[in-house]
């Protein structure tokens, strides 16, 4: 019955999601893997969160032709992303590119994580160099006995 | 209570607030903006889609542009529900003076024609772009869109989606007569 019930699972977990069509391929094997690793850092603008590789959209499929196009054309594969950088913009880069606008972007999570940790470091010293609390009276020994006797300590 | 304290507080406010002016953009500030802002218009070169007249080009835009004055470039399809829906406000612009030129995307010429005569035309020129790779010039990716073209050929301003009063009474509107202003 588990058996039966994971497999009906397993068979419904699509095991490569893509949405290249069989007449996009390039006849050529390697100028085709380097049109799906392009297309998989470009964004869909029209369903943003997907790449052109994964969506259906009728625009994701003529970017993805046009990569093809281009590197068939002789481009390299950072001169193919920036055609199509060039007419979309930043944003259709799934990876924002490090520059000064995005660096807050990048490194603000790990920069406030840095400060976080010396804020805590730095209050657990301040706590250290105070040393332990003086040792109490006898008089604050007495209320403490007190005290935990009504505790039934 | 150190004063450093509030430090946590006074970050979290901020960023509150910063998202919460987030949530509450309009849809027009969702839009992608064009990467061809203050830049001239791109190459592309198309047919016409009315019979018996000039196609499309970045040349002629320019030549348009420098003769008529700032102008709109307006993508649009048959298909396109929402084209059909800001439509009259084209026409109302045409008629009030505004040269619109069309670039009529992945459709079949004949459907591009029907829906001009069914709605009406008011484009000074139209470009049949059936295949869509001059939209990917124009960094289109979706319709209807429409551009805002200077007298020299730069684009200041791109539309995405239909265009409504509001959009041509706070944008298109002020920012045409300005650009009419300038030299």
């Amino acid at each position: 019955m588990k058996a039966l019930l994971l497999s009906a699972l397993l068979l419904m977990v699509p095991l490569s999601v893509r949405a290249v069509q069989p007449d996009e391929m390039l006849p050529d094997a390697g100028l085709e893997a380097r049109a799906r690793a392009i297309s998989r850092e470009l964004r869909c603008l029209v369903c943003q969160n997907e790449s052109i590789d994964d969506s259906n959209a009728p625009l994701a499929r003529d970017l993805r032709l046009l990569v093809r196009q281009r590197l068939v054309a002789g481009d390299s594969d950072a001169a193919a992303t920036a055609y199509i950088q060039q007419r979309y913009g930043d944003y259709v880069l799934l990876r924002p590119p490090v520059k000064g606008a995005t660096l807050l972007l990048w490194y603000g999570p790990l920069a406030l994580l840095v400060a976080l940790l010396g804020m805590v470091w730095w209050s657990l010293r301040r706590g250290r160099r105070r040393g332990a609390p003086a040792p109490l009276t006898p008089d604050e020994e007495a209320r403490l006995a007190l005290i935990e006797k009504a505790d039934g300590k | 209570m150190r004063s450093w304290v509030i430090l946590p507080l006074l970050v979290f406010l901020g960023l509150a607030g910063w998202y919460g002016m987030g949530l509450m953009l309009g849809e027009e500030d969702r839009a992608l903006p064009s990467a061809l802002l203050d830049r001239p218009v791109p190459e592309f070169a198309l047919p016409p889609l009315r019979t018996g007249e000039d196609g499309l080009d970045r040349a002629a835009v320019l030549a348009l542009a420098a003769e008529k004055g700032p102008l709109l470039v307006n993508v649009f399809a048959s298909w396109c529900l929402p084209c059909r829906a800001e439509h009259p406000l084209l026409m109302q612009l045409q008629k009030d003076g505004v040269t619109i030129l069309g670039l009529n995307q992945k459709d079949a010429p004949e459907n591009g024609r029907a829906f001009l005569k069914t709605l009406g035309d008011p484009y000074a020129r139209i470009g049949a772009d059936r295949d869509g790779k001059a939209s990917i010039e124009w960094g289109v990716y979706g319709v209807p869109e429409t551009f805002v073209v200077d007298r020299k050929g730069v684009i200041r301003h791109r539309h995405v989606g239909a265009l409504d009063e509001d959009v041509l009474r706070k944008t298109l509107r002020p920012l045409l007569d300005e650009l009419r202003k300038a030299s």
